[in-house]
């Protein structure tokens, strides 16, 4: 298959801009799943993420005295990426998205609306009425959804701040599994960023996700399931630099026969 | 009198205001989002909004996730 440079969308070295903000990483991290909230932090620092998810649950009025989880996520270094995971209607994700606006203090939201327990896989009538509920409020939305290129161009019609398609189900580590139709998305819309969010397992996943153009890759699981998560931190960076990288170098194209390297002509004979 | 504070039923003093609430249950205001009868109460309005008999209350935080 040939994966040849994508024509108009931006290769030039530049930031990653959602909403009215800029960020130099383009790795999103999920802080869910570590072995400890130390191992968590080291991970993050170990990536260069600038963005963190966080989900938002009750609070567990049985335990006292723990910690916050925020006693971990330096406010000056991280933005704040808050989820509606779990949600599994527009009424619900809009409402735990009023209630992050108010515990972070930004506008930013990943939104999701769940449409099935077993895959993850978004619910795209709801996920498009949160949308555009939640842009009419303000909110800088971020949409986990399907690589699907029409509700992709909804989305961005009502104001999605970014397109986040899955490259496979959630904390599935199966890597890219839809190069073909991320490549369409990648071809049509042209607008907003297209940030792969689920499916990464492994460092060579997010390399390939930035190599086709895609302008950011979002994981959890990948990391902070991995046997050294702070490792694996490290190796997803490079992956996601690297992938960049490629994508604004132009890869040269593919072809079925050799092509030497060395001069041709002037051998010794 | 009782309100419900996540899901379960609680005894708080008549006129507890939403501060009254997280201090009684020892948790940091600033970081705990305060949600009356499904409606966000404002960080800047805990101190004078009083609960009222069979209020339902959530009390909300960031937790990880992806």
């Amino acid at each position: 298959m040939k994966h040849e440079p994508i024509e108009g969308r931006t290769a030039d070295g530049g930031r990653l801009q959602l909403g009215p903000s800029s960020f130099g990483s383009r790795l999103l991290l999920g802080t869910g799943k570590y072995p400890s909230d130390q191992v968590m932090q080291q991970a993050l620092e170990a990536s260069g993420t600038e963005i963190v998810t966080v989900a938002l649950r009750r609070v567990d009025l049985s335990r006292r005295g723990h910690g916050s989880l925020l006693d971990f996520i330096d406010p000056r270094r991280y933005t704040l990426l808050p989820n509606t995971a779990g949600c599994t209607t527009a009424d619900e994700a809009v409402r735990t998205a009023r209630l992050a606006r108010e515990a972070g203090l930004s506008s930013l939201i990943k939104l999701e609306v769940i449409g099935d327990a077993k895959t993850l896989f978004p619910d795209l009538e709801g996920l498009l009425q949160a949308t555009r509920i939640l842009v009419a409020e303000g909110f800088t939305v971020l949409p986990y959804t399907t690589d699907d290129l029409v509700t992709a161009k909804k989305l961005r019609d009502l104001g999605a701040a970014a397109i986040m398609p899955l490259g496979a189900p959630i904390g599935s580590g199966m890597g890219i599994q839809n190069l073909t139709h991320l490549r369409i998305l990648l071809q049509e819309i042209r607008d907003v960023p297209i940030i792969v969010d689920a499916g990464v397992g492994t460092a060579s996943d997010a390399a390939i996700a930035m190599e086709l153009g895609c302008d950011g890759v979002l994981m959890n699981s990948g990391v902070a399931g991995a046997k050294e998560p702070v490792r694996m931190a490290r190796a997803m960076r490079l992956a996601v630099e690297a992938g960049r990288l490629a994508f604004e170098a132009g890869r040269i194209p593919k072809r079925l026969y050799a092509s030497a390297s060395s001069p041709e002509d002037h051998r010794i004979e | 009198m009782t309100v419900v504070v996540n899901g379960d039923s609680r005894q708080i003093p008549d006129g507890c205001t939403v501060t009254g609430l997280l201090r009684l249950l020892e948790l940091p205001d600033g970081r705990i989002v305060v949600e009356r009868n499904r409606e966000l109460i404002p960080r800047s309005l805990h101190s004078q909004t009083q609960l009222s008999e069979g209020d339902r209350i959530e009390l909300v935080r960031f937790v990880g996730g992806g």
